[in-house]
């Protein structure tokens, strides 16, 4: 019997990684902004949004990378399930934070959904608009593709 | 029955407390419902796509976690509206 085939390329983590990248890059811009508006609080509530969106990108794409390699029914699997731990994960991490004197909830509920929506219209169009994306990036001649 | 005689006086005493966390549930449980349901209509065709076309899996996996994250934004913004309204 022959050993079966990867499914695929670890793609989710390649695209997650480069979302890190690029929220590593906007990070000092958004707790910049967030405390010239709302102060000391506000800078750490963004601070900690980001932080919580890009944890939950990697924790999504390490989720899906390890369920590829059992094949696509664990891919559907892992996705759903790990739609639910994660936001339970999120839920825990603002019922913790909520009543803390440092945080300011609406900068944080703002920077979670800002920062998570920001990244990701310009990953996509990252992969939209350039070969570079990991799914994408032609293979060599020669390759299987995988990477 | 005395719960909920004691459940009773206490809503009796701050009706808006108990109003704003039935609103809380109502807003993220309608957040989180369509999410889920979003997240399985984009998996379950990603993985017929990778079924009728296993060369073409690394695209198709690109675009679904890229799609997995946008529909979660929705769920995202009922749990943060969730948390605003209730102060």
């Amino acid at each position: 019997m022959a050993a079966q085939e990867p499914v695929a390329p670890l793609v989710e983590r390649e695209v997650a990684l480069d979302i890190v990248r690029r929220g590593l890059l906007v990070a000092p811009v958004v707790v910049a902004g967030a405390g010239l508006v709302r102060g000391w609080d506000g800078a750490a509530s963004a601070a900690i949004a980001l932080g919580i969106v890009l944890v939950n990108f990697v924790a999504a794409a390490a989720i899906m990378t390890r369920a590829a390699k059992s094949g696509p029914t664990a891919i559907g699997a892992a996705a759903l399930g790990g739609y639910i731990v994660r936001l339970a994960v999120i839920l825990v991490a603002l019922v913790l934070l909520r009543h803390q004197p440092w945080i300011d909830l609406p900068t944080l509920g703002f920077a979670i959904v800002g920062t998570h929506l920001g990244l990701l219209v310009w990953e996509m169009k990252y992969v939209s608009l350039t070969l570079a994306a990991p799914g994408l990036k032609p293979a060599r001649p020669g390759t299987s593709g995988d990477q | 029955m005395a719960l909920l005689h004691l459940l009773l006086a206490q809503a009796a005493a701050d009706p808006t407390k108990g109003l704003t966390a039935i609103g809380r549930g109502i807003v993220y449980g309608g957040a989180a419902i369509g999410p889920g349901i979003g997240i399985g209509l984009v998996v379950g065709n990603a993985i017929t796509a990778m079924a009728r076309q296993p060369e073409s899996a690394g695209t198709v996996r690109t675009t679904m976690f890229l799609g997995i994250a946008f529909t979660e934004a929705l769920a995202l913004f009922g749990f943060v509206l969730a948390f605003i309204i209730s102060g």
